[in-house]
């Protein structure tokens, strides 16, 4: 049964990046365009992720609960040794979570409307950093659950390049998903256009940042590039991803929307599942070597099975609707 | 500030912010979705504004709500590592099943909130009624992982270890039914008291009639109904409290020594140096009968436990004078509710009984926060009742004086920020009505 609650584990944090992402990504491409435009793209974000943003959402909550009941010792080291960018990632999930639902429902448009586009917008940005910083961090071998200082417990762990630079490289693919998403989202040729010009802006930014991850790990010593080269399967999989991106590239603006999505959902997925695999199953890496995986960390026997279970019947509930909830949402709207 | 007072203090605060805005997403659904079946039963288009205005209110409050449950989820770990450290696999299985009801509720919602006009009436109804009943159910299951905490079961406490976990036993703990029949019960009544309150005072205001009515009408008949039943819900829980956490219900009561034919203690202030209560109203033997259902019963007093493990009193018996004397006021509205609608229809329109109900608005929910201390506080020292102590669950990390200011800056904003919106919606109602309100539509434009 643990094998069931570690691909639940994945997946929901597979799904939280993708559909979350494309969420948050939708903020980070508000941000960067022109104020002139940014009315105009609003629209589009709104229609596009109003209905769905609260449920992508949901899959936070999933791997957290997944986390902390199946695997309590991950959860209360991250808890310890990350607090402040958990606390921070925190402040942008309420701020953009509120502000997003605010805006739309506040029975007035006025002024109040920047206030809340100000908090969105920066706040789509801050959530996707911590949440890749805390990744980074995770792995980077940096966490010490003996240090006695302040700054060697709670500092050092997630205070560096290589985190630093994986959080700028999941905000990157949330704004590449986002725009490459809201190409397809809009009848407006001008807003498709800057949309296209986000989506290959992000593109290219997403494969430098990557870059920037692999710089970091070298400049921090963590062998990341050495390491990855002895292993067939993960090179081979983000060897895909790099021809599934020239494909993205070369198709986009031919107004293929189902292919483009797939095609930046697989390189989404395979960049995940190459990382997945290395670190494959520890999920902390500790300063000590005494690292904390999905089978030395778990709570085995009923927590899991029971775990196992209530993640198996929750998946047969949760699935076909949510499927339905994205499917009936692409058909146009009948009557308000 | 202390960690352990600034921890302690920051829960509270998230669970005092969360909790009113949990009710809401919890009970307000149910208001949408009658006002929503009256509509299409009626065609009555001033149900349609109600039911579009009610489900905006859905909406702001669900997301204070989710977003308010997502940092709980978290802060367990930031504040109490060594209480999820264990906990979290032994009472996980509410938590996991929550998820699942949470994750519905937010998928319905998305159907419910955008289908108008996308599906066909009944579906798009029907989704509603799902948004209310899985947020019931997440309710439900969060406060039975509460109640593991007061009544933990379901492993075996071995030198320290935690063993031998069964997390279904752990689910279904002794505390978890009279909590969660509580807590439901309180949910509705203080949103159905709120919600009829502010409606009774735009009525007073003179705005808009007919939808303010019928929204009071719809309101106020799921919050008379659940405050009429909460006393006998209290009863079930003094009795279970008795037995399960007698030092809780003796800091209630604030009852110091251990006696047969014990007094009821009303009001008075709570000496903890002296162990008396001065200026209370004693009633004899009512606390024997409404802890153990016999008169000369003995109820355990605080004198039976170490000094180091009492709970707070002070709190404890405060907060429990005044959820029980608001729960009181609450259902003696209610009887002269349900007694105008057998007899007096004509009271309903007349000013003082609207400004009763207005004047209502907050009780509930000072009510429900009041419960809660006396669940929470109750239970000090321990975080896991006679197995762990909240100090020994600490986080390590300093400083958290600091996560508390930032905290209360940020719901403090919050709660300003709805109160503000909440303003703007109602004002934006009869706008959005009066023009139209009385004129049927027929439905099968809204197919």
């Amino acid at each position: 049964m643990i094998y069931v609650v570690i691909i639940f584990l994945g997946l929901s944090i597979l799904l939280y990046v993708l559909l979350g992402g494309a969420d948050f990504g939708a903020g980070i491409v508000e941000i960067t365009t022109q104020s002139k435009m940014r009315d105009r793209i609003r629209a589009t974000t709104y229609k596009t992720i109003g209905p769905v943003w609260e449920a992508n959402h949901m899959w936070l909550i999933i791997t957290i609960v997944i986390l902390f009941v199946g695997f309590p010792k991950v959860y209360t080291m991250l808890s310890i040794h990350l607090h402040i960018p958990l606390v921070l990632m925190l402040i942008g999930i309420i701020g953009r979570g509120t502000a997003f639902v605010f805006r739309h429902y506040d029975a007035v448009k006025d002024d109040m409307q920047r206030v809340y586009n100000l908090i969105f917008t920066y706040s789509s940005f801050v959530t996707p950093f911590f949440l890749g910083l805390i990744f980074g961090a995770a792995v980077s071998g940096r966490v010490n659950p003996t240090a006695v200082d302040y700054y060697q417990s709670f500092i050092y762990p997630w205070f560096n390049f290589f985190s630093v630079s994986v959080g700028i490289f999941t905000v990157m693919i949330c704004g590449f998903l986002a725009a490459v998403y809201l190409v397809g989202e809009t009848e407006e040729n001008e807003v498709k256009s800057l949309f296209l010009k986000k989506a290959r802006l992000f593109l290219v930014l997403m494969v430098l940042a990557g870059g920037l991850v692999f710089l970091a790990a070298e400049v921090d010593e963590l062998g990341l590039a050495h390491l990855l080269l002895l292993e067939p399967i993960t090179m081979g999989i983000l060897f895909l991803a790099t021809i599934a991106l020239v494909v993205l590239w070369l198709q986009l603006g031919k107004g293929k929307r189902k292919v483009s999505r797939f095609l930046s959902g697989f390189v989404v997925t395979a960049i995940l599942l190459a990382f997945g695999y290395h670190y494959f199953p520890n999920i902390i890496l500790t300063e000590s070597g005494e690292n904390l995986s999905v089978f030395n960390s778990a709570a085995l026997g009923k927590p899991i099975d029971s775990l196992a279970w209530a993640l198996l019947i929750g998946s047969l509930l949760i699935l076909p609707s949510l499927f339905y909830l994205l499917f009936s949402f692409q058909r146009p709207k009948v009557v308000d | 500030m202390d960690d352990l007072l600034a921890a302690r203090s920051q829960m509270a605060l998230s669970l005092g912010f969360h909790i009113i805005f949990a009710c809401i997403g919890m009970v307000m659904p149910f208001f949408m979705a009658t006002s929503h079946y009256k509509y299409l039963k009626t065609g009555e288009i001033v149900y349609k504004d109600l039911t579009k205005a009610w489900s905006r209110g859905v909406a702001i409050f669900f997301v204070t709500g989710a977003v308010s449950g997502t940092m709980l989820s978290f802060e367990l770990g930031l504040l109490w590592p060594k209480f999820m450290l264990h906990a979290g696999p032994i009472f996980g299985m509410p938590f996991s099943l929550e998820g699942t009801a949470f994750f519905i509720e937010a998928i319905a919602l998305g159907f419910y909130l955008y289908g108008w006009g996308k599906f066909k009436p009944w579906f798009h109804w029907a989704t509603g009624v799902v948004v209310g009943i899985s947020g019931l159910a997440s309710g439900i299951l969060v406060v039975a992982a509460n109640g593991w905490m007061n009544s933990p079961t379901g492993f075996d406490f071995v030198n320290g270890e935690y063993l031998n976990i069964d997390p279904v036993k752990a689910l279904f703990n002794e505390a978890w039914f009279s909590q969660a029949l509580h807590m439901t019960l309180a949910a509705f009544a203080a949103t159905g008291f709120a919600v009829a309150g502010i409606h009774a005072y735009l009525l007073l205001k003179g705005k808009n009639d007919v939808f303010h009515r019928k929204a009071f009408l719809i309101a106020i008949s799921f919050g008379a109904v659940a405050a009429i039943l909460q006393p006998l819900s209290g009863d079930i829980s003094a009795k279970d409290i008795a037995v399960r956490q007698p030092a809780k219900l003796a800091a209630m009561e604030a009852h110091f020594e251990t006696s047969k034919v014990a007094p009821l203690i009303i009001g008075g202030i709570p000496d903890e140096e002296n162990e008396t209560v001065n200026y209370a109203i004693k009633i004899p033997g009512a606390l024997s009968f409404f802890a153990h259902g016999d008169f000369e019963a003995e109820v355990i007093g605080l004198d039976q436990f170490p000094k180091e493990n009492h709970p707070p009193v002070m709190v404890t018996h405060f907060a429990f004078q005044i959820m029980v004397g608001l729960g009181m006021i609450m259902m003696g509205l209610s009887l002269l509710f349900f007694f105008s609608i057998w007899k007096r229809k004509s009271w309903q329109g007349s000013r003082w009984f609207l400004w009763l109900f207005a004047l209502a608005t907050p009780l509930g929910f000072i009510a429900v926060e009041a419960g809660w201390t006396v669940t929470e506080v109750g239970r000090q020292p321990w975080i896991i009742y006679e197995i762990l102590k909240t100090k020994d669950a600490l986080s390590p990390i300093p400083g958290i004086a600091y996560t508390f200011y930032l905290f209360t800056a940020i719901y403090l904003s919050l709660s300003l920020v709805v109160g503000f919106l909440l303003v703007r919606q109602i004002r934006s109602v009869p706008k959005a009505s009066e023009n139209i309100s009385g004129i049927s539509e027929s439905q099968s434009t809204n197919s």
